[in-house]
């Protein structure tokens, strides 16, 4: 287990109803765990609690805890106590994040995958031409890329973009990556690509994955959790959520009779 | 019904080309007789209306010597009062060198006008700039909203105040102040170049503003969510994000800067005297031709609109270069 979310509630500035309500639920390690349920569910304000990237925008409020794994100390730290800079800074290296749409930075390929490094202070050149090979290699995207590292990442497609986007996540080297449907604006060449990568990648770090999919939720994770209109129903192994829900509300989304 | 459509907006396409086309041919006309007498040398040519003895006129020395009429500003309060004492040298009281040389000719040099005019707009861009781009800075992303609103509200107004009122705002409130931290004169290149600053800075920054607000919230918050700073989202994402709109806003405000008349008609003294300093008066083409305009005929006329072209070409070179060079690898 790397993160365990305990009691949490979440109510977004000037809401007037939590939107988020009592979730418990965890991130088991170097496993894949997905998140379904109905649009609207708060599905994402789950996943971009875990990483706190809700605090870009003030007012928000947080109840409950999300503990994360201190992999130096084995301690569980509670991630609703962060003030400073400099732990969200640290907080969002360990937590990466992909979202639904690519979002390529305005620069090179190359500068694209850099950018973590750099930020994250290594200067060396070599290391960061290294580590960015490496990172394309595991983004599966290298023997596509490697003759044109100095071209404008906006020039790839969407597919690509995506694997890129992965990459630049991939080469901090976080513990924990959040992905909010991130084939969702993709065909199904790239979608299929993406999640081979995705199921690649567990062997390194531990995944969460929102997922408008059942199929794709059944493909590739271990465990499942479906929420619907802020709750928590159902938390369990993916193969029992799929073929033996405990709660009505789930069989019910599962065989297809709303959502 | 399409096809009217299509029409009216190809000719009113053609039109800003046959309306380009139109104003360079006929300031080339109306220039066309200092051409010939002048020639490129106008432009390094720092005589401005002087007599000079036949043989001489062609050889146009780079480094002259400043006007007689520029020992008229003894004192600042003269220029204050009656500039236009100091601006009629296009008048014709050259009768003295006329008694000493019936052979002599008027020769006209747009040096002084052409350097006023670059250098103010380049302190007016060197100030304006890195105020504006911090302004916008703010209001696109430090701000919260119930701050942001109000000042960007008031910038925008800023931008619509006519600039002739710069031009009085900066000739008794602003250039006292100048000259009392610098020293110097009140009217000079530098006072001018500020308060052209000042003019073209709210446009600037809202353009800017506008721009760095068009940068998707998700793009910023993939940066965020690899670990970067509020300075590094800005520096990294959203100024190459919004990087055509930036220039796009300097590129306009350079147009305006380069063509502004009244607000530096006020300040920056408007005498042919090229400045040695940067608190030194002098005068710019727009300013030069607006003075001057009223009383010139003949050859004098002429190179008011030679110096038109030449401030014609300046702008569009400007602007064209600073397309074509920033541009060029922005898609
Ligand atoms: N920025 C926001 N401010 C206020 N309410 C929001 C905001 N974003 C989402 N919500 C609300 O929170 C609930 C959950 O949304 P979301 O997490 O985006 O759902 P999902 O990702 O499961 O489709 C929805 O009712 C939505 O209207
Ligand atoms: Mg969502």
């Amino acid at each position: 287990m790397v993160m365990s979310i305990e009691k949490f509630s979440f109510t977004y500035a000037g809401a007037s109803a939590p939107s988020l309500k009592n979730i418990n639920m965890e991130i088991a390690k170097n496993k894949i765990t997905s998140l379904i349920g109905p649009s609207g569910c708060g599905k994402s304000t789950l996943l971009r609690s875990m990483n706190r990237i809700h605090d870009l925008y003030p007012g928000n409020k947080y109840d409950g805890k999300i503990k994360l794994l201190n992999e130096d100390s084995g301690k569980m730290e509670n991630i609703l106590d962060i003030k400073k800079e400099n732990d969200f800074i640290n907080l969002r290296q360990k937590v990466g994040m992909i979202f639904q749409k690519p979002t390529p930075f305005p620069m090179s390929i190359f500068d694209n995958i850099a950018y973590g490094l750099k930020i994250a202070g290594i200067k060396n050149k070599t290391e960061i031409a290294d580590r960015v090979e490496q990172a394309l290699k595991d983004g599966a995207l290298y023997k596509e890329v490697h003759d044109r590292l100095n071209k404008s990442a906006m020039g790839l497609s969407g597919g690509q973009q995506q694997r890129l986007c992965i990459a630049r996540a991939v080469a901090v080297k976080p513990e924990i990556l959040l992905f909010d449907e991130p084939t969702s604006a993709l065909d199904p060449i790239s979608t299929a690509a993406i999640e081979e990568l995705i199921v690649e990648l567990k062997k390194d770090v531990s995944i969460a994955i929102v997922t408008h999919n059942m199929q794709q939720a059944s493909r590739i994770s271990v465990y499942t959790a479906f929420m619907y209109l802020g709750d928590l129903v159902e938390f369990d192994k993916t193969e029992n959520i799929f073929l033996n829900p405990k709660e009505k509300q789930t069989e019910d989304y599962i065989t297809g009779r709303f959502g | 019904m399409e096809k009217i459509f299509q029409k009216i907006s190809l000719s009113s396409a053609s039109l800003v080309f046959v309306i380009l086309i139109g104003i360079f041919i006929t300031l080339f006309n109306a220039s066309k007789p200092a051409i010939d007498e002048f020639g490129f040398n106008f432009i390094t040519d720092a005589r401005w209306n002087e007599e000079v003895p036949l043989d001489d006129a062609k050889k146009a020395p780079a480094s002259v010597e400043i006007n007689l009429d520029d020992m008229d500003f003894a004192s600042n309060d003269e220029i204050l009062l009656d500039d236009d004492m100091l601006l009629d040298e296009s008048g014709d009281d050259d009768i003295l060198f006329d008694e000493e040389d019936s052979q002599t000719k008027t020769v006209y040099g747009g040096l002084i006008p052409i350097v006023g005019t670059l250098l103010t707009t380049a302190i007016a861009l060197a100030f304006a700039l890195p105020i504006a781009m911090g302004i916008a800075v703010f209001l696109a992303e430090i701000a919260p909203k119930n701050i942001s609103h109000p000042v960007g509200i008031a910038i925008e107004l800023l931008a619509a105040i006519p600039s002739i009122i710069f031009g009085m705002w900066g000739l008794y409130y602003f250039a006292p102040i100048v000259a009392d931290l610098v020293g110097g004169y009140q009217v000079s290149l530098l006072t001018a170049g500020l308060v052209l600053g000042i003019m073209i800075l709210p446009f600037m920054a809202a353009i800017t503003r506008d721009s760095m607000n068009t940068t998707p919230d998700v793009l910023k918050e993939s940066a965020y969510a690899m670990g970067a700073t509020k300075f590094e989202v800005i520096k990294d994402i959203i100024f190459p994000y919004s990087k055509v709109g930036i220039i796009g806003s300097i590129i306009l405000a350079l147009g305006r800067a380069l063509g502004e008349t009244m607000a530096v008609a006020f300040l920056i003294g408007s005498i042919f005297s090229l400045p040695q300093a940067i608190n030194d008066p002098t005068i710019s083409i727009p300013v030069a031709m607006a003075n001057n305009f009223g009383e010139a005929s003949g050859l004098g006329e002429s190179s008011l609109f030679y110096l038109a072209l030449i401030l014609f070409v300046i702008s569009f070179g400007v602007i064209s270069f600073a397309k074509l060079y920033f541009l060029k690898g922005a898609k």
